[in-house]
């Protein structure tokens, strides 16, 4: 067991197949799809609030989906603290600001790299919002409940993704 | 028992924590909130996410199908439509791709150092934001488009859950053996 703990990495079916696992909790326990994204749009609310008021609760979105902490909310803290965990356990915990992929392609620059990261979030909320669900929301639990959807969706999340890598990194890189 | 637990609004928070805790666990070691491993799958070159995602998807498809047969879970599939799939996917990809990570493994990355994934999240905050503030005039228009609701395959393909679930588990397990 401690010997587990410590490997830096489990076979990507292994790991899947606790998240499928994880998935059944979720829909027996809170009768919720494991999912991430709509609490980006929550505490998208509670900074809007927090710097424009009350009025912030009167817009559609926010009454449909109110800037509260909830059951997924808690979940996108607990991805934070899981995934330090893991990685202080198996020692691939690394302070980095520049991934060796992106450097090897855009050189080592932090700006850069930021700039591109934040634009590239900026895109990812609002898609994750138009398409109403993420890669975990559409691409699990979606296509686990055989959802049109979620397999429109996911297809569309890896085609955008692959045109966007492939415009970035060329076909050498 | 079920109700009792899905009712109680404090346990219920401290469930998605722990929840949360073992999938962002499970996420990191299974090596897919690094940047490069995702690149390496839009890329076409790594095909872990892939094999993470389905193998995920496989378990939970069989799993689903044999606790609602036994009145245990109730399916939520998400409503969409051609303008919030299709559209609402390419954007998304696009970031995907740009970033190199999704919401869920993003705050992973941030868990295991990844600086970059910050500046991520900041943006998905904002691009979150920017959708609340389009939202009312995109509910009128796109987002409607070719709308098909909360239809599921089976529903599509007007035949039982079995006959989509088990053939298609059959494909994604002979995809897991053939990739690994």
């Amino acid at each position: 067991m401690g010997e587990l703990l410590r490997q830096a990495a489990w076979s990507p079916v292994a790991a899947g197949i606790g998240i499928g696992i994880l998935a059944l909790l979720c829909f027996l326990l809170s009768d919720k799809p494991l999912a991430c994204s709509t609490s980006f749009a929550r505490t998208s609310g509670m900074i809007e609030r927090l710097l424009r008021g009350d009025r912030v609760l009167r817009k559609d979105y926010y009454r449909k989906f109110p800037p509260v902490i909830d059951w997924q909310w808690m979940l996108v803290a607990g991805i934070f603290a899981g995934a330090l965990l893991s990685s202080l356990l198996s020692g691939t915990f690394r302070l980095e600001w520049v991934p060796a992929a992106w450097a090897g392609r855009f050189g080592e620059t932090v700006l850069t790299r930021q700039l591109a990261a934040f634009a590239g979030g900026v895109l990812l909320g609002l898609g994750a919002r138009w398409a109403n669900g993420c890669t975990s929301g559409h691409g699990m639990s979606g296509i686990m409940q055989n959802a049109v959807s979620s397999w429109l969706a996911t297809l569309m999340f890896f085609a955008g993704g692959a045109a966007a890598a492939a415009i970035l990194y060329g076909k050498a890189g | 028992m079920l109700s009792a637990i899905r009712s109680r609004k404090r346990l219920q928070l401290l469930l998605g924590f722990l929840t949360g805790l073992l999938f962002g666990f499970l996420l990191q070691r299974g090596q897919v909130t690094s940047y490069g491993v995702i690149i390496g799958q839009l890329l076409l070159r790594d095909m872990t996410v892939i094999r993470v995602m389905l193998s995920a998807a496989v378990t939970g498809m069989v799993g689903l199908t044999v606790l609602g047969r036994l009145g245990l879970v109730t399916l939520h599939p998400k409503p969409g439509s051609a303008g919030t799939s299709i559209a609402g996917g390419l954007i998304f990809g696009a970031g995907f791709g740009l970033l190199g990570y999704c919401p869920g493994t993003m705050v992973g990355a941030l868990g295991s150092g990844a600086l970059d994934a910050a500046s991520g999240i900041a943006g998905a905050l904002f691009g979150a934001g920017i959708f609340a503030a389009l939202y009312p005039r995109l509910s009128r228009g796109i987002l409607g488009w070719g709308d098909f609701g909360d239809l599921t395959l089976p529903e599509l393909l007007r035949v039982h859950r079995w006959v989509v679930v088990l053939p298609l588990s059959l494909l994604i397990v002979l995809f897991l053996v053939l990739s690994g």
